[in-house]
């Protein structure tokens, strides 16, 4: 924090390390999921309420149905509910704050293999 | 990154919205676990596929899985009102928690008792609206 200056991008000089990086994802992947359902409560409104089949409609539908922004939205849901979960346990049991470390590695530890299982299926049914 | 205020103790916007956005996340995890487990309960005999369990997951409505309609035979079991209570539940729980979030996010960058308030007067406006018409949507469909 800098105490109300505006530091702009040299807040990236900060090395703040592994727990630093799941604090900026935690942030980058709740406003992705924020402008997925935006988008998609949009687009649905415009479907099945005001006129069916437009092409605003379907261009929108072929954003967030193409398979880079499936895979995103895959990640941002996937390390939101378990960083999110760590942040939970972390906050009812304090004491294991001094682990947070271990626990942010055995985070990676759970969240890549699930994550590549779907890189793994999603890629085999598009490519 | 602004500074902020120190907070005031007690029963605060802040606190209730530190406590909600653990519970709701909490209850977001749960409706998940349910919803898939129960995806692969109901489609176990149909061979459901992994993608479609992972869309009913994300939002229980039977518009997400409409793509694998051929292969789940009984569309009533998907189609009930502990489903729509659950769409009602994820909507409220994820909404909130997402506007919630995006409050605390841009308050960190937004300084000043006037351009919070305006920030926050938004973010109220936001919530209503994408609340009433995300609840239309998910009745309607």
């Amino acid at each position: 924090m800098a105490f109300g200056k505006n530091i702009g991008l040299k807040g990236m000089q900060y090395h703040g390390g592994g727990p630093m990086l799941v604090w900026l994802f935690h942030r980058v992947s709740g406003l992705g999921m924020i402008i997925f359902v935006s988008l998609h409560v949009l687009a649905s409104f415009f479907t099945y309420v005001v006129v069916t089949g437009s092409d605003f409609v379907v261009k929108i539908n072929d954003i967030y149905e193409s398979w880079p922004f499936q895979l995103f939205i895959y990640f941002c849901v996937m390390f939101h509910a378990l960083n999110g979960l760590r942040i939970i346990l972390m906050d009812l049991w304090p004491q294991f704050l001094k682990y947070q470390r271990e626990a942010i590695s055995l985070e990676w530890g759970i969240f890549l293999p699930a994550y590549g299982f779907i890189v793994y299926f999603t890629l085999q049914k598009v490519l | 990154m602004r500074v902020r205020t120190v907070p005031q103790r007690g029963l605060t916007l802040e606190y209730m919205m530190w406590l909600f956005t653990r519970l709701s996340g909490l209850a977001l995890i749960g409706v998940a676990l349910f919803g898939i487990g129960m995806a692969f309960f109901y489609g176990a005999r149909n061979q459901i596929d992994m993608i479609t369990a992972f869309r009913w997951m994300f939002f229980p409505n039977h518009y997400h899985i409409e793509a694998a309609a051929d292969t789940i035979l009984d569309f009533d079991k998907w189609t009930t009102d502990l489903w729509q209570i659950m769409q009602l539940l994820v909507l409220f729980f994820g909404v909130t928690h997402g506007i919630n979030g995006l409050r605390v996010v841009g308050e960190d960058y937004i300084g000043g008792p006037l351009k919070r308030l305006f920030w926050r007067g938004f973010i109220f406006l936001a919530w209503i609206f994408v609340l009433i018409v995300a609840v239309y949507v998910a009745i309607k469909a």
